[in-house]
């Protein structure tokens, strides 16, 4: 029994020097994703290139998937507001919503799964057909020529993809909420023009969103670099991809919310 | 033995007391070699027998535990990584299938180097590609993708990307896996060819001795880590050390067991008893 017990302790603590030695692994490469991205400011078309595959195909399911959240928020809004007789205020509740949380989280979900797996999967085939290690070959660092683009498109759609479903939203509680149940659009709009304020609400979701910016594509480049060359190491790695991603953004919400917003009426 | 490898002048590699281990299991153990500047050099041996490594030391990917290799006078592990990278453009690398980049079309693969490492206009990168996708007889191909490709065409093309900036040296992992009879002569007769009319050294690591014997000058064996034999293509034909011979003629038993090692087979089905 003891000797059971013993074994258990030890294969936690393996895991727990494996996880540690990982995160190190994985800030060590950041920082070196960092310091090898003066190819693609020098050369960036290779953003360029990348913000197409990360950014401009990511687009339907942000401008659908934050339509519908929209009008979702509208419907439920008004259900609740009308109580109270404040349904004029929906306006507010969706922007809101939408602006501080819903924007900058659901996006940048959406985006883990869209092009975060989507890299990790291509970093991954690429190392799995010895595509980087041709590269090394050819004196080309792999870091600087295929994974820094890549981080690089990702940081900067997340921002644009957080702001277009924010967008979306509030049009999909437009037209719920105004048109089709019949809320005064000069109460939706102005109302939700005084409640928003461009400091703390449109610029905090800014910052967010270029924070799960960040983390997501970092978690994705790296997931996709050290995923073993197999069938198996790479849909393991695009798995941890999605579910990594999906719970950092999550938790770093929460942070970046206590620090942003807390005080604030 | 083939005695003009000897001569330090025109080597282009000298391998010297080379030992490499990955954690404790030892997978060179002590290996000398020198590889003369325009000559195709075989490396055979069986599976993890460390050809691979070798191809890896070599071109400095990993670092050798002792001993060292020479590439044009430089020790390579003692470069740092820039002049390491500056090395390499010397060298070209045939991966075992090709290893062509999949979102690039054919001629992209071959302008790759050159749009890298050069300030090349583009006019003067497309007659270059041309060119060495002519002397690998695809020139009509570059407009296709990797992926239209069959694994002959992927590896010839392959080959035009190596020699895209006329390296001193060209290292090939097994070039003839998994090809048809005619791909495996048309890429054997091309690694001769080009290692002959660009004047570059051509290392082949391979298995197939039918086809490699056919076209190179210099053939090393490495088995169990050491270089088991060495010699010219007619002296390993000729060659009556056990290894060789069982490599070349592929005998099933010999100083390379069929037998994975264990205990008296009579033991193991417990025959002792009545036999006796």
């Amino acid at each position: 029994m003891p000797k059971r017990i013993v074994s258990g302790i030890q294969s936690i603590g393996h895991r727990v020097i494996e996880s540690i030695w990982r995160l190190g692994l994985a800030s060590r490469f950041f920082i070196l994703v960092l310091l090898k991205s003066g190819t693609s400011l020098r050369r960036f078309n290779l953003v360029i290139r990348e913000l197409y595959f990360t950014g401009v195909l990511s687009l339907i399911i942000i401008v659908v998937s934050g339509l519908f959240v929209g009008m979702v928020l509208g419907l439920q809004g008004y259900e609740t507001l009308q109580k109270y007789g404040s349904e004029s205020a929906v306006g507010t509740l969706v922007a809101l919503s939408l602006v501080r949380e819903l924007g900058p989280v659901v996006a940048a979900l959406l985006f883990a799964s869209r092009a975060g797996s989507a890299i990790t999967a291509e970093i991954g085939l690429m190392k799995a057909t010895e595509q980087l290690a041709a590269m090394g070959m050819m004196a080309v660092d792999p870091i600087a020529r295929v994974v820094a683009p890549r981080f690089w498109a990702g940081v900067i759609s997340m921002p644009f993809l957080a702001a277009m479903f924010s967008v979306m939203g509030v049009f999909g509680g437009y037209l719920v909420t105004v048109v089709f149940i019949g809320v005064d659009e000069g109460s939706y709009w102005s109302q939700m023009q005084s409640a928003v304020d461009f400091r703390f609400d449109i610029l905090n979701g800014f910052i967010k969103s270029c924070f799960f910016g960040v983390a997501v594509t970092a978690i994705a480049v790296f997931e996709g670099y050290d995923a073993p060359p197999t069938a198996e190491g790479v849909s393991g790695a695009t798995t941890r991809t999605v579910v990594t991603s999906s719970l950092v953004i999550l938790g770093l919400d929460f942070i970046l919310t206590a620090f942003m917003f807390r005080g604030v009426s | 033995m083939e005695s003009s490898i000897s001569m330090t002048s025109d080597n282009l590699i000298e391998v010297s007391d080379l030992n490499f281990s990955y954690d404790t299991r030892a997978i060179l153990k002590g290996i000398d070699m020198t590889m003369r500047r325009g000559q195709v050099i075989a490396v055979m041996g069986g599976s993890g027998s460390g050809k691979t490594t070798l191809l890896r030391l070599i071109s400095g990917e990993i670092r050798p535990t002792s001993g060292y290799v020479k590439f044009a006078g430089e020790i390579v592990h003692e470069l740092d990584r820039d002049a390491l990278f500056k090395l390499r453009r010397k060298m070209g690398m045939l991966f075992q299938f090709g290893a062509l980049f999949t979102d690039l079309s054919v001629f992209d693969n071959v302008a790759f180097q050159m749009r890298e490492h050069t300030n090349l206009p583009e006019s003067m990168i497309r007659d270059l590609v041309l060119m060495k996708l002519q002397a690998v007889g695809l020139r009509g191909a570059h407009r296709l993708m990797p992926n239209e490709l069959s694994g002959g065409m992927a590896r010839r093309v392959a080959l035009a990307r190596s020699i895209a900036l006329d390296p001193m040296l060209v290292m090939y992992d097994e070039p003839f896996t998994g090809l048809d009879p005619i791909s495996l002569s048309v890429i054997g007769n091309l690694i001769r060819r080009l290692t002959d009319s660009l004047g570059m050294t051509s290392i082949v690591v391979t298995h197939n001795v039918e086809e490699s014997l056919k076209i190179v000058d210099y053939v090393y064996f490495i088995a169990d880590g050491v270089i088991a034999a060495e010699g010219t293509p007619q002296e390993v034909r000729e060659s009556v050390a056990p290894f060789v011979h069982q490599f070349i003629h592929g005998e099933e038993d010999g100083p390379v067991p069929f037998h994975y090692p264990t205990q008296a087979y009579r033991q193991d089905l417990n025959l002792e008893d009545s036999v006796a």
